[in-house]
């Protein structure tokens, strides 16, 4: 579905990813785990085209996106839960919800159904400004929000950042019910115990590069692994 | 005579030019609210408008001058941000503010040329231009009808702003670039269209300001320009009825003063509220809690 090819990205000045290279396959729950500053987030926001990438390719259904703008992305199916939440904090819930299809031009009634489904406590707070929630329920309007575009694939940054080991699991059950659904997902973590345990294919990256691959269950038992990311 | 007899020519011309004063601010607010950016050309754009008319108006009916003015004024804004202003996007707020009072004095240095730095005279619209009688005061129709365009314009564009798409998109985009691009909005479209609706309002602003004024000069948009800077800080700068309200109340206070036989002071007290503000409320009447440092 998705073939990053020997991406190399500078951010920030530095040479933040160093030639990467994964693919994932239509239907699984991929993350990529490492330390802070390994360049996970900068390869994501490169995918969605908010960054453009020094060399390498990105190839999506078959065909190549690298470099395109995050408009094109977002048309061609993939759409992404930015880092900490970034809901709009003076729409309501439901113009947030609204405006994660603003490509789409036809009717949105069954896709808002949808998503309160999903989510029951949006549905109670439509009317209430995105501000407003608390970062659970921010959480849940970001992951919405990115799902009324009807993404194929749906890359999701740190989405359990600063919440209560509780909403962590809510947070994580409902990646996998999108899942079931038939959303892709990449996923970025820094708690890595619970990405690995949710992901069928889990990378490791540090400073810019992959150094593992394997399985989740393989990661999770991977002596290195344990040492560097699940604090055993 | 009661007081208000005596003050009614005063206060109806304070509605008039402050509703002049609103349609101005409405630009600055706009571009404020979504670049973080004080155009400080939008002035000349309004006085470069009273020009485009003074010269299509010599060879045209008004029934073409009038549309051309206000496309060609919203095709000069357009123009503008898409040459000046969208190279900067990631560039210090300080170079694009530089970039603005380059594009100022551009178009002021233009319009010497052009003109020679002689004032024009402004034609004289039909029916707007005509005499009327309020009250027993006589005016020109313009002071009636500009608050009342003033109100329909302001209507449409927060109907816009509040409960279309595109209106939403505007808001999205104005607190956050990446985030709403990620949503696949095209945020250099939503810029050149918040700089097309400030054009379009200044023109229109123009139109009723210098029918009033009769005469255009290459510096004509400074004063207008500020006082309507002034009433969109005044009001808190970002918020659009913020803006609309601190032009009346502007425009109001200073033709008040003039009927009190101080004309001499009526600008000075305009920079006098500006000061007063920023000390007392400094975010003005509706102003954001944030607001960032220029």
């Amino acid at each position: 579905m998705l073939k990053v090819n020997n991406l190399k990205i500078n951010y920030g000045g530095i040479e933040a990813v160093k030639g990467i290279s994964f693919s994932i396959e239509q239907g699984g729950i991929v993350t990529l785990i490492g330390a802070n500053g390994a360049g996970k987030s900068t390869t994501l926001r490169c995918i969605a085209g908010l960054i453009k990438p020094r060399s390498g390719s990105i190839e999506f259904l078959g065909e190549d996106i690298t470099g395109k703008d995050p408009a094109a992305i977002v048309a061609r199916g993939i759409t992404m839960v930015p880092e900490g939440r970034k809901i709009f904090s003076d729409l309501t819930v439901l113009e947030n919800l609204k405006i994660g299809a603003y490509l789409r031009t036809e009717s949105l009634d069954e896709d808002l159904k949808w998503i309160f489904d999903l989510f029951p406590r949006l549905k109670e707070r439509s009317w209430q400004l995105g501000g407003t929630l608390s970062g659970g329920e921010q959480q849940m309007l970001s992951v919405g929000r990115a799902l009324m575009s009807r993404p194929k694939l749906i890359m999701m940054d740190e989405p359990s950042l600063g919440l209560a080991p509780l909403i962590v699991r809510d947070i994580f059950e409902i990646i996998k019910e999108i899942n079931r659904q038939g959303v892709t997902i990449l996923l970025i973590e820094q708690n890595a115990n619970m990405a690995l345990k949710t992901a069928d294919i889990g990378y490791v990256m540090e400073t810019g590069r992959i150094t593992l691959t394997g399985t989740g269950y393989e990661l999770l038992t991977n002596e290195g692994v344990k040492a560097a990311y699940l604090g055993a | 005579m009661g007081f208000l007899e005596t003050n009614l020519p005063y206060i109806m011309a304070g509605v008039s030019v402050g509703g002049q004063y609103a349609l101005i601010a409405i630009g600055y607010t706009m571009v404020y609210g979504i670049l973080r950016l004080i155009n400080f050309a939008h002035g000349d754009i309004f006085m470069a408008a009273g020009f485009m008319m003074v010269y299509l108006s010599a060879s045209l009916p008004l029934y073409l001058s009038i549309p051309l003015v206000i496309i060609l004024t919203v095709l000069l804004g357009f123009l503008i941000e898409r040459s000046a202003y969208a190279p900067l996007r990631k560039a210090p707020r300080m170079s694009i503010m530089i970039s603005a009072i380059g594009v100022s004095y551009l178009i002021q240095n233009c319009a010497w040329y052009i003109t020679s730095g002689l004032a024009k005279q402004y034609p004289a619209i039909p029916w707007i231009s005509e005499s009327v009688t309020v009250f027993s005061s006589t005016t020109k129709m313009v002071t009636v009808i500009t608050p009342v365009l003033t109100f329909m314009l302001v209507a449409a564009l927060v109907l816009l702003i509040k409960h279309t798409k595109f209106g939403m998109a505007m808001r999205a985009v104005s607190k956050d670039f990446e985030t709403s691009q990620l949503m696949g909005i095209k945020i250099n479209s939503v810029i050149s269209t918040t700089f097309i609706i400030g054009s379009f309002l200044a023109a229109v602003g123009s139109l009723l300001f210098f029918s009033n004024y009769m005469t255009v000069t290459p510096t004509a948009g400074s004063m207008p320009g500020l006082k309507a800077f002034v009433a969109a800080v005044f009001g808190g700068i970002g918020s659009i009825p913020g803006a609309v309200l601190g032009a009346f109340i502007i425009g109001i206070c200073e033709n008040i003063i003039k009927g009190l036989g101080l004309t001499t002071f009526s600008d000075a007290f305009t920079f006098a509220l500006l000061i007063i503000i920023l000390i007392a409320k400094p975010t003005g009447l509706f102003g954001e809690k944030s607001t960032d440092k220029v």
